[in-house]
C-alpha cells in the first residue's frame, strides 16, 4: 500500500512540474511585462537596466526556479488589471465556482441515482424507455445551449428566476459568501446549478444503470432473493452498494471536469466565479492571472485524481495490485 | 487452351453489407434508420451547402446590415426571400447555417480521424511492443484523460488567442480546433486498441504470421488491426459527437470560429446576445440543428456498440 500511496504521490508531483514548466512557458511569452509596468514612453537603457532588475536576462533555469519558488510560497504574480496578487484574485472568486459545483452535484446525486437504480430493476418499463431516450437527448445537447433555453423559458419568458449574477450573498468566511443563506441567492443558483447537472447527469443515470444491471445478474444477488429478502433491500443495500464504488471513482474524475463546464455556465450566467474571470483575463492579456488560473485548476485536477485513485486503491484491493505490478 | 472462367457470382459489397447480421439489425431498427437518414440529410445539405444556399454568407457584397435581425418566415414581420430568417449582421440564416453545419462536421470528423491516427498507432505500439514502453504510454493516456479536454481546449487555444492576436488566430481558428480536439483525446482510441491488441496478440495467426517472417509493422497494421475494427468503430461516432459539442462549446466561448466564419456553436453565440430583445431564432435555429446532428450520431453510436460490442459499454 505504501509503495503505491508513493507512486501516485510522485506522479502527481511529476504532473504539476509539467504544469508549472507550460505556465512558466506562457508567462515568458505572452505579452512583455516591461511595457505594462511603464509603458510605451522609457529609453531603450532604461528598458535594458530595468530587464536586468527584473531578472529578464536571466537564463531560463534561473527564471524558472523563481518562478517556482515564487510559486511555491504562494506567489503567483500580480494582476494587470486588478493590480492584486493573482492568487487573490482567484480565491476571491474561488468560492462563487464551488458552490455552483456543489449545487451542481447535489442535483446529480440526487437524481441519478434513483433514476438509475428504477431503469436497472425494471428495464422494459415505458418510464425507463422514456429515461433512457431523454438521457441521450441529453447528453447530446451541450451545456450552453441548455443554459440559454433556461434562460429563455425561465426568465424571459415567464420571469421566476433570475437570469445573471449571483444576487444576495453572505459572508461566510475570509473570502467565502454563500448563496444558500439567503432566499435571493438560491433563486440565482437555481437555474446555473440545473445548467451544469444538465451535462453531467444523463452520464451518470446512464452509469449506475450499467453497473447495477452487471450486479443484478450477479450470484450474491440471486443468493439474497433465494433467501428470501425483501426486494427493496436487496437492490438498495446489497446492490446498490457494489453500484456506487465504480460510479464514485468516475465521479471523482467528474468534478475535475466540472470545473471546465463551469467556464460555460459561468459565461452564459455571468456568475462571477473563476471561470468567467479566466475568459475576462484572456481578453485582457491578463498573463499572471491566467497563468495562476491554469496551475491552480491543474492543482485541482491533480489533487481530485490523486485522491480518487488513492480512495479506490483503499477500497478496492485487486484494482491495487494490478497496477503496483504494472 | 481454354481460359476459365471464373463465375462471378461473389455478391456485391453492398449486398454482402445488407444481408450481414449488421445490415439486418439496422433494418429491424426503425431508430438506426430514421437517425442514418436525418444524418445523411443533414450531412448531404452541409458539405452541398454551397450549392443549396441563396446567398454566400462568407461574401460581404452580399450582406446589408439593414437586412438584419429579420424573422423566419413563419412570423409576422419576415421578408420572403430570407427563409428563416436572419442573424445580427443580416445574413440569410439558413445560408449560414448551412455553411456552419459543414464547418462543425468538417472539425468534428477531422479532429476525429487525428484522434484516430494518433490513438490507433499508440495503442497498437503499446500492445504489441509492451514492457516499459507500454507502461510510460499508459501512464500519459492516464494522464491525460485525467484533464478534461474541454479544458485543455479552452486554456491551449486562450493562449494561442491572446500570443497570435485575434486576426492570425480566426484565419487558422479551424487548424486550431481539428488539432487540440485531436490530440486532446488520443487516449480513448489508444486505451481500447491496446485493449484489444493484447487479446489478439495471444492469438494463433499472430503466431504464424511472424514465424512466416513477417515484420512488426504488418503483423500489426495488415493483421491485429483489421480484427481490432468494431470498437474502434463505436468510439469514433460517439467521438465524433463529442468533437461536434466540443468545437461548438469553444465557439460560443469565442475561441473557435471567427463571427465573420461562423460555426453553429458562434451563430448561438452570436444570437445570444440578441435573445433578451426576442431575437430567438438567430439562437433557437442553430442549436436545434446542432442538437438534432449530434442526436442522430450518438442514436447511431448507441445501435453500433449494441449491435458490434455488448460488452463493451460502461459508462
Amino acid at each position: 500500500m505504501f509503495a503505491y500511496l508513493a507512486k501516485r504521490v510522485i506522479q502527481a508531483i511529476a504532473v504539476m512540474f509539467v504544469i508549472s514548466l507550460i505556465a512558466f512557458a506562457i508567462q515568458g511569452n505572452l505579452g512583455d511585462p516591461l511595457r505594462e509596468l511603464v509603458g510605451q514612453s522609457v529609453s531603450e537603457e532604461v528598458r535594458q537596466q530595468l530587464r536586468d532588475e527584473l531578472g529578464l536576462n536571466d537564463s531560463f533555469v534561473t527564471q524558472y526556479l523563481r518562478f517556482a519558488g515564487n510559486a511555491l510560497q504562494g506567489d503567483l504574480g500580480t494582476s494587470y488589471f486588478f493590480k492584486e496578487p493573482a492568487l487573490d484574485v482567484i480565491l476571491k472568486k474561488l468560492p462563487a465556482t464551488l458552490e455552483l459545483v456543489f449545487g451542481a452535484t447535489l442535483i446529480i446525486i440526487g437524481f441519478s441515482v434513483p433514476l438509475g437504480v428504477y431503469t436497472a430493476i425494471k428495464p422494459d418499463t415505458i418510464i425507463s424507455r422514456i429515461i433512457m431516450g431523454l438521457s441521450i437527448v441529453g447528453i447530446s445537447i451541450p451545456v450552453f445551449l441548455t443554459a440559454i433555453l433556461m434562460i429563455f423559458v425561465f426568465s424571459v419568458e415567464y420571469g421566476w428566476l433570475p437570469s445573471y449574477g449571483r444576487g444576495d450573498t453572505v459572508h461566510v468566511w475570509g473570502y467565502w459568501e454563500t448563496n444558500f443563506a439567503t432566499a435571493d441567492g438560491w433563486t440565482h443558483i437555481i437555474l446555473p446549478s440545473f445548467a451544469l447537472a444538465s451535462i453531467m447527469l444523463p452520464l451518470f443515470v446512464r452509469l449506475i444503470r450499467a453497473e447495477m444491471m452487471e450486479v443484478l445478474q450477479s450470484e450474491y444477488v440471486k443468493y439474497a432473493k433465494a433467501k428470501g429478502i425483501k426486494p427493496w433491500r436487496i437492490y438498495f443495500v446489497h446492490a446498490l452498494k457494489n453500484t456506487l464504488l465504480p460510479v464514485i471513482t468516475v465521479g471523482g474524475v467528474q468534478i475535475g471536469t466540472m470545473v471546465a463546464y463551469t467556464i460555460l455556465t459561468e459565461t452564459v450566467f455571468q456568475w462571477p466565479g473563476m471561470g468567467f474571470m479566466f475568459l475576462e483575463a484572456v481578453n485582457r492579456v491578463d498573463t499572471p492571472l491566467i497563468v495562476a488560473y491554469l496551475i491552480v485548476v491543474g492543482f485541482i485536477f491533480v489533487v481530485t485524481n490523486t485522491v480518487v485513485d488513492l480512495i479506490y486503491g483503499l477500497v478496492n484491493p485487486t484494482v491495487n495490485i494490478a497496477r503496483m505490478g504494472a | 487452351m481454354s481460359e476459365t472462367v471464373i463465375p462471378n457470382d461473389r455478391p456485391s459489397r453492398w449486398s454482402r453489407m445488407w444481408n450481414s447480421n449488421m445490415g439486418y439489425s439496422f433494418r429491424r431498427n426503425p431508430v438506426a434508420v430514421v437517425s442514418m437518414i436525418v444524418f445523411l440529410m443533414i450531412a448531404f445539405a452541409a458539405f452541398l451547402a454551397p450549392v443549396i444556399a441563396p446567398y454566400d454568407p462568407y461574401d460581404p457584397a452580399n450582406i446589408d446590415i439593414m437586412n438584419s435581425e429579420y424573422p423566419p418566415i413563419w412570423v409576422d414581420g419576415a421578408l420572403p426571400e430570407f427563409m428563416l430568417g436572419t442573424d445580427d449582421q443580416g445574413r440569410d440564416l439558413w445560408s449560414t447555417i448551412l455553411y456552419g453545419t459543414r464547418l462543425s462536421l468538417l472539425i468534428g470528423i477531422c479532429a476525429v480521424a487525428l484522434q484516430a491516427f494518433l490513438g490507433i498507432s499508440i495503442g497498437l505500439i503499446a500492445g504489441y511492443v509492451g514492457g516499459r514502453l507500454d507502461s510510460l504510454l499508459m501512464r500519459l493516456a492516464d494522464i491525460q484523460l485525467s484533464f478534461s479536454t474541454l479544458m485543455v481546449a479552452i486554456i491551449f487555444l486562450a493562449v494561442t488567442q491572446a500570443m497570435f492576436g485575434s486576426d492570425t488566430f480566426n484565419r487558422y481558428a479551424v487548424v486550431f480546433l481539428i488539432a487540440v480536439i485531436g490530440v486532446a483525446e488520443w487516449p480513448q482510441y489508444a486505451r481500447t486498441v491496446r485493449a484489444t491488441v493484447l487479446a489478439e496478440k495471444k492469438k494463433e495467426y499472430v503466431d504464424s504470421a511472424r514465424v512466416l517472417g513477417f515484420g512488426p509493422l504488418r503483423i500489426m497494421v495488415r493483421h491485429i488491426l483489421p480484427n481490432s475494427l468494431s470498437p474502434i468503430f463505436v468510439i469514433s461516432t460517439v467521438q465524433v459527437a463529442n468533437a461536434i459539442i466540443s468545437e461548438a462549446s469553444l465557439s460560443f466561448l469565442g475561441l473557435g470560429m471567427p463571427p465573420s466564419q461562423p460555426s453553429l456553436g458562434s451563430l448561438i453565440s452570436s444570437g445570444f446576445d440578441y435573445i433578451f430583445s426576442g431575437s430567438w431564432w438567430i439562437t433557437a435555429i442553430p442549436g436545434v440543428v446542432l442538437v438534432v446532428l449530434v442526436l442522430v450520431i450518438n442514436l447511431l453510436g448507441d445501435w453500433m456498440r449494441d449491435v458490434l460490442n455488448p460488452k463493451l459499454y460502461k459508462g
